[in-house]
This record gives structure tokens, C-alpha cells and sequence, in this order.
């Protein structure tokens, strides 16, 4: 900045500067104070559900806004084993180990093909793909529901499986398209001059290059799966034993109120943001700027 | 070489085939053919048996006279509505606190508050987790006799009311501050990368011409982000009309229904073909916010 050696009006604009500065300082001020407020407002239900979760059911009722008193870790304890969130945890776990594995398989097999090769029809599927992230999934709900029923997959592993990959698909193959189109294709050349299969080229050169594009897109997926609730209240509502987290924590929301286990509930909602909380601590650069690719797609 | 150039060509469409088979074939089975169907179904009386009559427009007309209908959709479109306003502006507002309200050094015309990072991050934990977590976390946060809002009202000797339980307003008010508070935080961080990708020269000229913050944001930032505020707008407005896991966990006592939860409620009832019609009519409605938002936001697009 070289702007305060013009010639005009030299001493106004140096006072104007000092005067600028010192708004600056009570600015920032100003600023810290809201920034501050709505850490509080965001974070501040979340540390309220983890501090409770210590405390016994009793005091809760009684007493919400107080602090633990003495740590009742048995609300863990039994969150876990008697209000079945390990189990749900473990459904959600088993679920998500096939449909993630699935997304990413598919999603990058597809879009490799659609972004590296020219073929009749390229441009079609890929609108085909990409059209899919306009609709909202409550238009399918009840057609998929007789779907899923008539291929005997309703209420079953591979179902719900399958159900989280096809829904995935169309941001998947969209992110990795646009990231498959960016590698370069000297590599791709030499790979086949040498003599490589096309499968062999993709598993061995394109995927391991296609990395970082694949973490992101990972990651995004990993978060919209773990946290699905209408596919699973769709597609998993027979047996309570299948359940996924947030389903499983929904419903128990609903008849804690009959049974009144509230420290076991609190407890069972920590346990369930915990992980994506401590995933998203370590990821956070990516899955914003994930997150918010997806919106802007 | 004629039989080696006709080999690799049918190796390549082999492959081809080989490598979109699966994707597609999951892709058209379980989301377009869906998708296609909900279409036809919205036009029969399907009721989940093998049969399905073609009854017209039966179902709109029933839904047209249908007072529950227009009732969900009036909250649904009182959230489409004011929950992007609330929403966009609070998260313009920290936005611009975080990439503008810092301390500067004399002649540095703009800076970021220190720990711009933290908050962003602290912002962000809402759209990490799960709406249906975040809808049982919210429904114990308003509960009326041991949630945190009544218990704090307690504490400085007010009866808060019971929130979620009778009156329909008031359960109103309460989804549209669980959909802005968590989503608030990303339209933080969207704007602030958007805020950030402004060449700093621009604001030297503002600040060299007499321009305070208001003023600057308004002239400067406001219209150099347009394009994706506007973008930010329609996707929370389709957000909003989609509420269904917020309403449907956290207002169990259902004084409040939004669109989404009267559908799957029809489902629930085994009118198959009346809950896909509600569908198509959600459909329509969202693209008809998006292409209203289009055309209102409209503006000359500002090359920088």
C-alpha cells in the first residue's frame, strides 16, 4: 500500500486512517462478541445432551439446566446393551461397510467411463446420472417401497445396502466425472502402449491418481449414509433388532417417554454424534468443501 | 492391423458395457423407474394390491378438498419462505464478521478475524450430524417440563409454554429455529469462501472512497456474491419444504404437519396412489420456487 503518498489532501487522509484503525479494533471486538454468541447457540445443545447424559434420570426432570454432579457412567452402560444402541451402532456399521465399499465401486467405475472414453451415448447417461441429484427422494418413496418388496429386498441388509449406493449414485458419478476429466491422460496412454487391460489402467493408474477426489467424495458419502433416516424408516421398519442409529435413536426418543430412561437416551445421542463429530474434526477441510460443492452443484 | 484396430475397438465397448452395467442397471431400477412410476401412480387408486385403476385427476381434486393438505402446505410454505430469510441472513451476517471484522493494520483495507477457522468449524457441526438426531436432541432442547428452554425461563421465574405440544404456532416458530440453527453454519461457510475469492484491490477503492463496512457490504460484497446467495437461497428453500425428519421425530404430538409428513402419512394408510400424487405436487412445487427465485434474483452477472 503505497496510497498515502498521493498528493491530495495528505494529513486528512492519514487521520482518517488513524480513526479507521481504531473502528477497526472495535469492530473486532463487536465481531468476536456474535461470533462468540452462536459458538455458543451451535455447540451449546450439544455439550447440554453430553453433560446430561451424566447425570442421573431423576435430576434431569427435575432440574435440566444442572451440572453433573457426580458421573453416572452407567447411563452408557446402558444405553449400549439395554436401550440397544450398540446393537444399532453395529447395524449402522455393517450397512455402511457394504453400501460405501458399493458407492465408491460403482460411482468411480461409471463415472471413469463416462469421463475418459467417447462413445454413443456418453453425454446421455451422464445427464442421466447428473439429473438424478434434482429430484427430492419423497417422489419416490412409495414406487420404491413396491420395488424394493417385489425384488424380496424390503426389511433386509442388501436392500437398504443397495437402496443408500443407487441414491448416492448421481452426486457420486457427477464429483468424480468432473475429477476423472482433470487427470491427465499421458498416463492412461503409456499404461496402454505397455500393454495394460483398460481394467487393469483403472484399478492399477487411474484410481490410486484419482485419490484426493475420491477421499472427498468418500467422505461426503460416509456422512450422508450414517446419517440417513427416510430410507431405513422406508425400507428397515420391520424388526427394531435392524435399526440404524438415527432410526433406532428416533424411535427410542419416543418411547423413552413412556419408559423414562432419559440419562440412557442422552447418552445414546452422544454416543451417536461422537464419531461423525470426531470424523468431521479430522476431515473438516474436506467435508466443507464437500458439503458445500454439493449444494452448489 | 485392420483385425487389431477392430479388436481394440471392441475391447474398448467391452469394457464400456462391463464397467457401466452395474451402476445403471442399480441406477435405473431403484431411482429412475421410481422416479418414472411415481408419475403414472400419482393418477391411479393404487392402494398397494396388485391393482391400480386410472382414475384421472381424482386424486388432485381430492387433495384440492382436502383441508389437511392445504394445512401442511401452508406450513410447509410458511418454512420455504421465512426459514431461507432468517437463515441467509444471520449467515451473510457472521460471514462477513469473519472474512471483515477483524483488526486491520493501517492501509490494509479489509482483514479476517483471528480464529476464523474455529468458528467456521463450530458452525459446521449441525450439518454433520444426522437430521434425526438433531430432531430428538431439539425436541428434548423445547421439551415443555424438562428441556433446556423451559428449565432456563424457570430459572429467571418464567412458565414457558409447552412448545411443542399445543399450540400450532408456537411449534412453527420451533422447527423454523431448528432448520435455521443448523443450517446456518454452512451458509457461513459458503459465503465466507465466496467473500474470500473477492480480489482485495476492490475494497482498497471502497475504503479509499469514503465507503464504511455497511456500506462496503451492500456496494461491494453483497453484489459481487450474488450468484451464490441466489444458489444458497433455492437450496434452502428446497430444504425447507423437505423438512420431513425434523417435523416427523420432533413434533410427535403432530399439532404440526409440513407436506412431506402428510404424504408419508397417506402412505402409512395404504393410499399409495394419493401419497405419490402429493409427491408430484411436491415436485412441482420446488421447481417452481427455484425457477421463481431465478427469476426474481436475476441480476447482471459481475465479472472480477
Amino acid at each position: 500500500m503505497t496510497t498515502t503518498t498521493a498528493p491530495r489532501a495528505e494529513s486528512a487522509d492519514t487521520s482518517r486512517r488513524e480513526g479507521d484503525s481504531a473502528s477497526g479494533a472495535t469492530l473486532n471486538v463487536f465481531s468476536h462478541a456474535f461470533l462468540v454468541l452462536w459458538v455458543v447457540l451451535a455447540a451449546g445443545p450439544l455439550i447440554w445432551v453430553a453433560l446430561t447424559a451424566l447425570r442421573p434420570s431423576v435430576e434431569i426432570l427435575s432440574d435440566p439446566m444442572g451440572w453433573p454432579t457426580s458421573f453416572h457412567w452407567e447411563n452408557f452402560t446402558n444405553a449400549w446393551t439395554e436401550a440397544s444402541i450398540g446393537q444399532y451402532a453395529i447395524n449402522s456399521v455393517i450397512i455402511l461397510a457394504g453400501s460405501l465399499t458399493g458407492t465408491m465401486l460403482l460411482g468411480s467405475m461409471a463415472a471413469y467411463v463416462i469421463a475418459r472414453f467417447t462413445f454413443p451415448g456418453n453425454r446421455f447417461i451422464f445427464m442421466l446420472f447428473a439429473g438424478g441429484m434434482m429430484f427430492p427422494v419423497i417422489l419416490a418413496l412409495v414406487p420404491l417401497f413396491a420395488v424394493m418388496e417385489n425384488f424380496g429386498l424390503l426389511d433386509t441388509r442388501p436392500g437398504l445396502m443397495i437402496a443408500y449406493i443407487a441414491y448416492s449414485l448421481p452426486f457420486t458419478v457427477f464429483f468424480l466425472t468432473s475429477f476423472f476429466r482433470t487427470l491427465p491422460t499421458g498416463v492412461q496412454e503409456a499404461a496402454m502402449v505397455d500393454g495394460a487391460s483398460h481394467t487393469r489402467t483403472f484399478f492399477q493408474i487411474m484410481l490410486p491418481m484419482a485419490k484426493p477426489g475420491l477421499v472427498s467424495i468418500g467422505i461426503f458419502n460416509f456422512l450422508g449414509q450414517w446419517n440417513q433416516y427416510l430410507l431405513p424408516l422406508l425400507l428397515n421398519n420391520e424388526e427394531e433388532s435392524r435399526y440404524v442409529l438415527p432410526q433406532g435413536l428416533a424411535t427410542l426418543a419416543v418411547s423413552q417417554g413412556y419408559r423414562g430412561d432419559w440419562g440412557a437416551l442422552f447418552a445414546g445421542l452422544t454416543i451417536a454424534m461422537l464419531p461423525v463429530l470426531v470424523v468431521y474434526a479430522v476431515f473438516q477441510r474436506q467435508v466443507q468443501a464437500g458439503l458445500t460443492a454439493g449444494a452448489l452443484k | 492391423m485392420r483385425y487389431d484396430r477392430r479388436y481394440r475397438t471392441l475391447d474398448k465397448y467391452r469394457f464400456i458395457a462391463g464397467f457401466l452395467a452395474l451402476p445403471l442397471a442399480f441406477y435405473a431400477l431403484f431411482v429412475i423407474s421410481p422416479f418414472i412410476q411415481a408419475i403414472y401412480y400419482s393418477f391411479t387408486d393404487w392402494s398397494g394390491g396388485p391393482v391400480a385403476n386410472f382414475i384421472g385427476f381424482d386424486n388432485f381434486t381430492k387433495m384440492w378438498n382436502d383441508e389437511r393438505f392445504w394445512d401442511s402446505l401452508e406450513v410447509s410454505v410458511i418454512l420455504a419462505v421465512v426459514a431461507p430469510l432468517i437463515t441467509l441472513v444471520l449467515g451473510m451476517f457472521f460471514a462477513y464478521m469473519i472474512t471483515s471484522g477483524g483488526r486491520h493494520r493501517k492501509g490494509q483495507a479489509i482483514a479476517g478475524v483471528a480464529g476464523s477457522s474455529f468458528y467456521k468449524v463450530v458452525y459446521f457441526f449441525p450439518q454433520v450430524l444426522s437430521v434425526a438426531i438433531i430432531a430428538v436432541v431439539w425436541g428434548r432442547v423445547f421439551n415443555t417440563n424438562s428441556g433446556l428452554i423451559n428449565g432456563g425461563l424457570d430459572k429467571v421465574g418464567f412458565d414457558g409454554p409447552a412448545w411443542l405440544g399445543g399450540d400450532r404456532s408456537l411449534a412453527l416458530i420451533a422447527v423454523m429455529i431448528v432448520l435455521s440453527w443448523s443450517f446456518v453454519g454452512f451458509y457461513v461457510v459458503l459465503f465466507s469462501a465466496a467473500m474470500g475469492a473477492i480480489p482485495r484491490d476492490i475494497y482498497e477503492a471502497a475504503l479509499l472512497d469514503g465507503a464504511g463496512r455497511g456500506r462496503t457490504f451492500f456496494s461491494v460484497t453483497l453484489p459481487l456474491i450474488w450468484d451464490t446467495v441466489r444458489t444458497g437461497w433455492i437450496y434452502m428453500g428446497i430444504q425447507a419444504l423437505d423438512s420431513f425428519a425434523i417435523v416427523l421425530v420432533m413434533v410427535p404430538e403432530h399439532v404440526l404437519k409440513v407436506t412431506p409428513v402428510f404424504l408419508y402419512e397417506r402412505f402409512r394408510d395404504g393410499q399409495y396412489g394419493y401419497a405419490t400424487s402429493i409427491g408430484v405436487v411436491l415436485l412441482v412445487l420446488s421447481m417452481a420456487f427455484s425457477l421463481i427465485v431465478m427469476r426474481i434474483g436475476n441480476r447482471d452477472r459481475i465479472e472480477y
